[in-house]
């Protein structure tokens, strides 16, 4: 007799395959192959890297991503280790600050930064013309500082987060001890806390490396018309006219091994637990007491963000309600056209708004779905080999946005699939692209129910299935309306992987922002980014609601 | 006909044998603890009983029907049993009294006897005035309590228990093991009752099986196993004990310096020699300041006090026989007092020497 839960194993395994090894094999596979024949080429990568400019590509990806984690640290640590051991005032702001950042899709704060300081008239530039009386641009976005810097306001988070947490566990003990020795605050600082904590720090840098050199938008928005190319962006040209998926299955694999070889290393590290967490019991915590450093300190984060969320949300604001960006904010420059045109009059917009919203419900939903069965099935050892299921839900975490959509175009785009320009190659790339914070939030979920909570059930006559209706799902409930929402809420504002899968009826709200700003029309721009933010907006404020008010915090 | 019999009931996970041939009968009504150290098995066994694992060999049958065998298991659902975990596995997002309802809805009763079923279960063990609260505003002892009703309510055919009281405090766990017998002896479930503790095993069980590696060392009534422990292992995890190395020879028992006429302690000694081991608790002994009169038929021996040591119920002293390497644990009552050095009379209880190897 073959039982039940054998058979969703064997269901479940064709759908991650389907979701993640089928796509990843393709692409390994067209990389080799001369186009369409079968027939097996080292081809495609002497045309992917027999090319200077090319390589340069490259190049520039990897001291890009050095530069910004490098920048990143510069504005987060300061600010964990504020919030996390001293008495700095204002600390609620920082939480505000780095939810927000959070939340404004990168793109959107690259176009921000493009109003502030575009090397013409910037507002920052303006500003600096009139103080100074004369002509020259003091900031330029268009440049390589210009391009780390708007990544790093984008994802200094990540470190924030992954260094705080690890200070949260550090006793003041740990302090005291040094200082019982003759260190004062700031020896004991750098030379016991900093150092408990970074293998954190380093954890953190990798995570904001790899999100830079797979990033798509902001490069492609700042990074083009200066003329830097990345690896991200030259992959988007292989698929200009004519289409090359050969050669950008090529070009993409350095980016794939990289993030694996990283993520893994980063997996070792963390591992080392003797570091940290052991010292986490007990120890009492005292905020060590700054002085009128505090206020330096409080300073600092209020820099970081004014930059990150503040400057461009303002700038991105007033853009959307005026005539002219550029003619500043006077009554006669206001005006709700911008809004109106995109909503009763642009041919695309609402399309793409309801794409959007209906892409993401339905990625979501599928992603927990599997994710939750998935998890289930591993989590209570229902079948052997579990283990396999679970490698399979996690692999697309080492997987950037854009090789996971170019491995979904070269599998599944032509026939005999056939989905290219289909809601659900979209829907699909979505699903599998973020099935990884669907498993761990769903792991985490059942993790917290003890398995006797079910089997209290089961000894008093409830069959699994009904147990799991009665007993389990609402156990997990609420921390599976968080996982949700984070796949909603990443998966509306994703450009890197539906660039590449978007047809011309297909296109979402991300996809269409960046086609308005290639057209350079920054008011329309702006009010489409504050129509995205909105919906984004109401879904954290629901999210916080129902699964506490750090739930997009703890995806990691 | 027995209601619960498990034969040659066996696990093995990989290469490890974690429960090995395993044979026991419960006849109805009785309270049978399965007692041992960490590891020994006792929860696989008790969750082969409930149907969550499945034997590797041997079988279980309720009332003459098998309910597990390696052919197939009888899912838990089916068994009639009700089971109280360690952790309790209240549900937090049910009431008390729904929590208890639980089965009883599974069970389709009507409404009016549900909640009069449920109402009666909860004064029983004393939650009456909680039954519209939230396990999370409950105690250790009262989750525990809310466990108990949830358990016994549907009127189980079997009740298995798996350390329930492990995760209190001592004042409570003891409340709680008279709690445990109290309800017993009210309803009378066939109860298997999985614990480490062995007091709580005493003050609850008909009778105790001792599981060392796997196996069942002793199944017997709580005060035989203490006063006639058959194996070495139960004889050094219930209680303390002195082991005693001896030579069965000739009509004699032969110790370390000094013997017994094998008459006089009650050890059948025909046959050929063998060496034996006697296992003697504290109580087992008592000392003397001057020989009875009729010391000579009493197994008895002239000895020295080394130690001792005041414990409050008694006196706890260290006795070395004389002409013998041998240090022997003699529990005096408070008022016996004997110095260090002092010459004592040391007689032997033939009742309490068990023979364990
Ligand atoms: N699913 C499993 N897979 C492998 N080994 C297991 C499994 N379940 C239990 N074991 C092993 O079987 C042995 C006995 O476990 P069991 O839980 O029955 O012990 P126990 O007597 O209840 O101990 P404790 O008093 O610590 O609860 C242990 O060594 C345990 O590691
Ligand atoms: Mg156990």
């Amino acid at each position: 007799m073959i039982e039940p839960a054998t058979l969703i194993w064997v269901a479940l395994i064709v759908v991650l395959l389907f979701l993640v090894a089928g796509p990843m094999l393709k692409l390994l596979a067209v990389s080799f192959e001369r186009l369409g024949s079968g027939t097996f080429t080292f081809n495609n990568y002497l045309q992917a890297y027999g090319r200077a400019r090319y390589l340069e590509a490259l190049g520039n990806s990897l001291v890009l991503g050095v530069a910004s984690s490098a920048l990143a640290v510069l504005f987060a640590v300061p600010m964990a280790w504020a919030v996390s051991r001293t008495d700095m005032p204002g600390k609620a702001l920082v939480w505000f600050v780095v939810m927000g950042a959070f939340v404004v899709p990168p793109y959107l704060g690259a176009i921000g930064w493009i109003l502030l300081a575009g090397p013409n008239s910037g507002v920052i530039n303006t500003v600096w013309h009139w103080i100074s009386g004369t002509d020259s641009a003091l900031v330029n976005i268009y440049s390589f500082p210009g391009l780390a810097f708007v990544i790093a306001l984008h994802s200094f988070p990540l470190i924030f987060i992954f260094v705080k947490s690890a200070l949260d566990l550090v006793s003041s003990e740990m302090e005291d001890a040094a200082n019982i020795l003759g260190a004062g605050t700031a020896a004991a600082t750098r030379k016991i806390t900093l150092p408990l904590v970074w293998p954190s720090i380093l954890g953190g840098i990798i995570l904001v490396f790899l999100e830079t050199v797979a990033l798509f938008g902001t490069p492609a928005i700042i990074g083009i018309p200066a003329r830097i190319n990345v690896v991200t962006t030259q992959l988007w040209q292989f698929f200009e006219y004519p289409v090359r998926v050969e050669v950008a299955a090529a070009y993409a694999m350095p980016l794939l091994l990289i993030t694996m070889a990283l993520i893994g290393s980063q997996k070792l590290m963390l591992a080392r637990k003797g570091y940290v967490s052991q010292t986490g019991k007990g120890g009492e915590r005292r905020p060590i007491r700054l002085g009128a450093w505090r206020w330096a300190l409080f300073g600092w984060c209020g820099l970081v963000g004014a930059l990150a969320v503040a400057m461009p949300l303002l700038v991105l604001l007033q853009a959307s309600f005026a005539k002219a960006w550029g003619r500043g904010l006077s009554f006669d420059n206001l005006t709700l056209n911008n809004y109106t045109f995109l909503i009763f009059r642009h041919e695309m917009a609402l399309i793409s708004i309801w794409n959007t919203l209906w892409y993401s419900a339905a990625a979501a939903t599928l992603a927990v779905l599997i994710a939750l069965l998935v998890a289930y099935i591993v989590n209570r050892r229902l079948v052997p080999f579990g283990g396999v299921l679970s490698f399979l839900a996690m692999a697309p975490f080492v997987i950037p946005g854009i090789v996971m959509a170019i491995g979904f175009y070269a599998a599944y785009a032509a026939p005999p699939v056939a989905l290219y320009g289909t809601a659900a190659i979209l829907i699909l790339a979505f699903t599998a692209r973020f099935l990884p914070i669907a498993f761990a939030s769903s792991t985490a979920a059942l993790r917290a129910v003890h398995p006797e909570m079910e089997e209290a059930a089961r000894i008093l006559g409830s069959g699994r299935l009904r147990t799991i209706a009665q007993i389990t799902a609402p156990l997990v409930r609420k921390s599976l309306i968080g996982g949700w929402l984070i796949v909603f809420i990443v998966a509306s504002r994703e450009l890197s992987a539906a660039i590449f899968l978007v047809g011309p009826k297909t296109r979402t709200m991300a996809v269409l922002l960046y086609d308005l700003s290639e057209a350079g029309n920054f008011e329309q721009l702006a009010a489409f980014g504050g129509i995205l933010l909105t919906i984004t907006m109401v879904l954290v404020g629901i999210g916080m609601k129902l699964a506490g008010r750090d739930f997009m915090l703890r995806r990691m | 006909m027995s209601r619960l019999r498990l034969r040659g009931l066996t696990k093995t996970f990989g290469a490890t044998t974690v429960v090995d041939g395993v044979d026991l009968t419960l006849e109805e009504g009785e309270f049978v603890s399965l007692l041992g150290p960490s590891g020994c098995g006792k929860t696989t066994t008790l969750r082969m009983i409930a149907g969550f694992v499945a034997p590797t060999a041997g079988s279980i049958e309720m009332d003459g029907q098998e309910l597990s065998s390696p052919a197939g298991v009888v899912p838990p659902e089916r068994r009639r049993m009700s089971m109280i975990f360690q952790s309790y596995a209240i549900w937090p997002n049910m009431t008390v009294a729904e929590n208890v309802a639980f089965g009883l809805k599974l069970r389709k009763l009507p409404a009016d006897e549900l909640r009069q079923r449920v109402r009666e279960i909860l004064g029983i063990v004393q939650m009456g005035h909680l039954a519209e609260r939230y396990p999370a505003e409950l105690s250790g002892g009262q989750q525990q309590r809310v466990a108990l009703a949830r358990a016994i309510v549907v009127k189980p055919s079997v009740l298995l228990l798996d350390e329930p009281l492990s995760n209190l405090d001592a004042n409570l766990r003891e409340e709680m093991r008279f709690e445990i017998r109290r309800l017993h002896d009210e309803f009378r479930f066939t109860t298997v009752y999985v614990t480490h503790d062995q007091a709580e095993a005493m003050a609850t069980s008909d009778r105790i099986a001792v599981m060392h590696a796997g196996r069942i060392e002793q199944l017997d009534v709580p005060h035989l196993l203490y006063t006639r422990p058959r194996t070495r292992f139960v004889a050094g995890f219930i209680g303390r004990t002195n082991l005693l190395q001896a030579r069965l020879e000739g009509g004699e028992v032969g110790f370390t310096g000094f013997a017994f006429n094998a008459a006089q302690i009650g050890i059948a000694a025909e046959g050929a020699p063998r060496d034996v081991l006697f296992s003697v608790r504290p109580q087992g002994m008592c000392l003397h300041n001057v020989p009875p009169a009729d010391a000579s038929q009493r197994p008895m021996l002239a000895a020295d006090v080394i130690g001792r040591t005041y414990l409050g119920e008694c006196w706890d002293y260290m006795v070395a026989p004389r002409g013998s390497a041998l240090q022997l644990r003699v529990a005096a009552p408070p008022l016996q007092v004997h110095d260090v050095g002092e010459s004592v009379w040391l007689e032997f209880d033939p009742r309490q020497m068990a023979l364990v190897g």
